[in-house]
């Protein structure tokens, strides 16, 4: 329509062609928009990251973090030989398994119920949201609490069914249990609203086509909900996976020392790392487990990357 | 589909469980250490709270601990939202080279663990001289690529392109036009992004405790002096724990809803 009736206005509105001083700040001036976040990003975002890696190479002491000394692969020989070391790891893997797996159920579960129609609908998603809100700091002393072995509630709550006070501190399991329950309180309603929201993008039709076909709802949900939501649990998986590797306020205050209870029954990664630098001064041999956590979880994304897309090209395959 | 009386009944029961333990803090927090070890438990507030409010506030200057996590986490939200909205817009709505590259870029840092940066960076920090100082928790917090990648997503979304194209053909500038445009549309985006940047770095406990000291504490490290100390005062740790939370519970409380549209949000596109 334009073709035959110009808008009179059209050529006085037509920019002007810029003159080449101002062309030239046209095409710099994105940049600038982006600097403020990226000069933050390369000074304390990216630069740590690689100075990390070069660190891990020296003697480092925290009182002296000027001087450096060349240890070569000293650090990581050294992290190796400790049998420490190797307990965080496993401690790493025990605690992400026991906190990880109960916590994804859990939300998956609750994202479900809070997908029918409900009344209160917006409390109880708030409600679940809360433990979110509240600090590791926070939650911690008052699970410790909680979790006393002479006066804690759940002891007592134990012997109302009989059961003999539990230490909830200084077994391997127990306390692994007890930590894995601060993770599992604080994280589960968060990612039950993701499930949820990831939910409500699968499209109703499929349920009605389902529920034509006879199709009871625990059919519906493992066969429609589940599968739609693949991508937003590989999602939660990945995100929860990487939480549990550099888990380290509940148990650095779980009891209150670096060294993850009496015989570093849970002392993960995370707390092993800050032990060796912050109790010990040893910068250089930190910069060493940041290192081989990173890898870690390079690893254990790289795995569920790969199994979700196995997954995926044998449903397609079908 | 309509929910069963079940359904109320797992879903209340789960609200019982959230809920729970930040019912128990404040039961604790009322009562005396004496009361706390009764058997069996006491499961209702007591008298003590003022009381045990002022002991946490002598023992760990948890005043000076709640007024600096107050210029920490407001800080860290003005300088995020402003850094990631600045950056989300030319994102979203800018032509430049190495846009996509940057782009993916930024969103694969989300990954890496903070843990990976903290020793070059507390060397950083004793090099300029700021351990102990606040700027040392407020300048490295302010890198968010996930406010970044939120902005961008938003502001693609709700800003039509012809609505710059016309401000442009009438000769306003770029940051005119983020000023006037891109900002007023951007606000509801920049809230939620602010409430959520707020609670993170109130509730950060890796990086300042590393940084900071019990001289110049946020209510983190604060909380973890009364934990720590060989004085367990049970209920007076609990005070302490329920004056760090309280403000987070109030903002939460008050603005709960744009929280979980805004994690809801933030997902969907994650």
């Amino acid at each position: 329509m334009t073709l035959t009736a110009p808008a009179p206005s059209a050529p006085a509105r037509r920019a002007p062609r810029p003159a080449p001083a101002r062309r030239f700040l046209r095409a710099v001036s994105p940049y600038s928009y982006l600097a403020p976040f990226f000069t933050l990003f390369a000074a304390f975002g990216l630069f740590p990251l690689i100075y990390t890696a070069y660190i891990s190479f020296y003697r480092v002491e925290l009182q002296t973090s000027g001087d450096k000394a060349w240890r070569g692969w000293g650090n990581y020989v050294a992290i190796f030989e400790d049998p420490f070391f190797w307990t965080a790891l496993r401690n790493t893997f025990t605690l992400g398994a026991l906190s990880t797996i109960p916590q994804l159920m859990l939300a998956l579960g609750l994202a479900h119920l809070l997908n029918y129609r409900l009344r209160g609908r917006t409390f109880f998603r708030t409600v679940m949201l809360l433990p979110y809100a509240t600090s590791v700091a926070a939650a911690t002393l008052v699970f410790a609490q909680l979790f006393g072995h002479d006066f804690g509630l759940v002891n007592y709550v134990l012997s109302l069914f009989g059961i003999s006070p539990v230490d909830w501190q200084t077994g391997t399991w127990t306390s692994q249990t007890a930590v894995s329950c601060i993770v599992i309180w604080r994280w589960t309603g968060y990612n039950a609203l993701i499930f949820l929201a990831g939910m409500q993008s699968i499209p109703g039709d499929l349920y009605e086509a389902a529920e034509v076909d006879g199709a009871s709802r625990w059919r519906q949900f493992f066969h429609v909900t589940l599968p739609g939501l693949r991508p937003t649990i590989v999602f939660a998986v990945i995100m929860s996976t990487i939480g549990a590797t550099q888990l380290f306020g509940e148990p650095l205050l779980f009891e209150g020392s670096a060294s993850g209870g009496i015989s570093h029954q849970y002392q993960t990664l995370g707390l092993y790392m800050y032990e060796q630098g912050w109790s010990f001064f040893h910068l250089g041999r930190a910069a060493a487990i940041a290192w081989v956590m990173f890898l870690l979880i390079l690893l254990l994304v790289g795995l569920n990357t790969l199994l979700a897309r196995r997954r995926t090209a044998k449903e397609t395959a079908r | 589909m309509h929910a069963g009386r079940l359904t109320y009944v797992f879903l209340i029961l789960a609200t019982l469980v959230s809920m729970f333990p930040l019912y128990y803090t404040l039961v604790a927090a009322s009562r005396s250490n004496a009361d706390i070890a009764r058997v069996p438990p006491v499961l209702w507030p007591g008298p003590n709270l003022l009381h045990n409010f002022q002991q946490a506030l002598h023992q760990a200057d948890i005043g000076k601990a709640l007024l600096n996590s107050l210029i920490v986490s407001t800080s860290i939200t003005v300088g995020t939202v402003l850094c990631s909205t600045l950056a989300g817009f030319a994102f979203a709505k800018l032509r430049f080279r190495g846009r996509n590259a940057l782009l993916s870029f930024t969103v694969a840092t989300m990954m890496i663990p903070p843990q990976l940066g903290v020793i070059p960076l507390f060397m950083i920090i004793a090099k300029l001289q700021w351990a102990n100082q606040l700027q040392a928790v407020i300048l490295p917090s302010l890198v968010s690529a996930f406010g970044v990648f939120f902005m961008r997503q938003y502001i693609a979304q709700s800003l039509p392109d012809e609505l710059i194209e016309a401000a442009r053909v009438d000769g306003a500038s770029t940051s005119r036009i983020f000023w006037t445009i891109v900002v007023p549309v951007a606000r509801p985006a920049m809230a939620v992004l602010g409430l959520l940047t707020f609670m993170t770095a109130w509730n950060d406990f890796f990086w300042p405790i590393i940084a900071l000291s019990s001289q110049e504490p946020t209510v983190q490290v604060a909380l973890r002096q009364l934990g720590g100390g060989y004085v367990h005062d049970q209920s007076v740790i609990m005070a302490g724990t329920l004056l760090g939370t309280l403000p987070v519970l109030v903002v939460f409380g008050l603005l709960g809803r744009q929280i979980v549209g805004g994690i809801m949000h933030g997902a969907v596109k994650g």
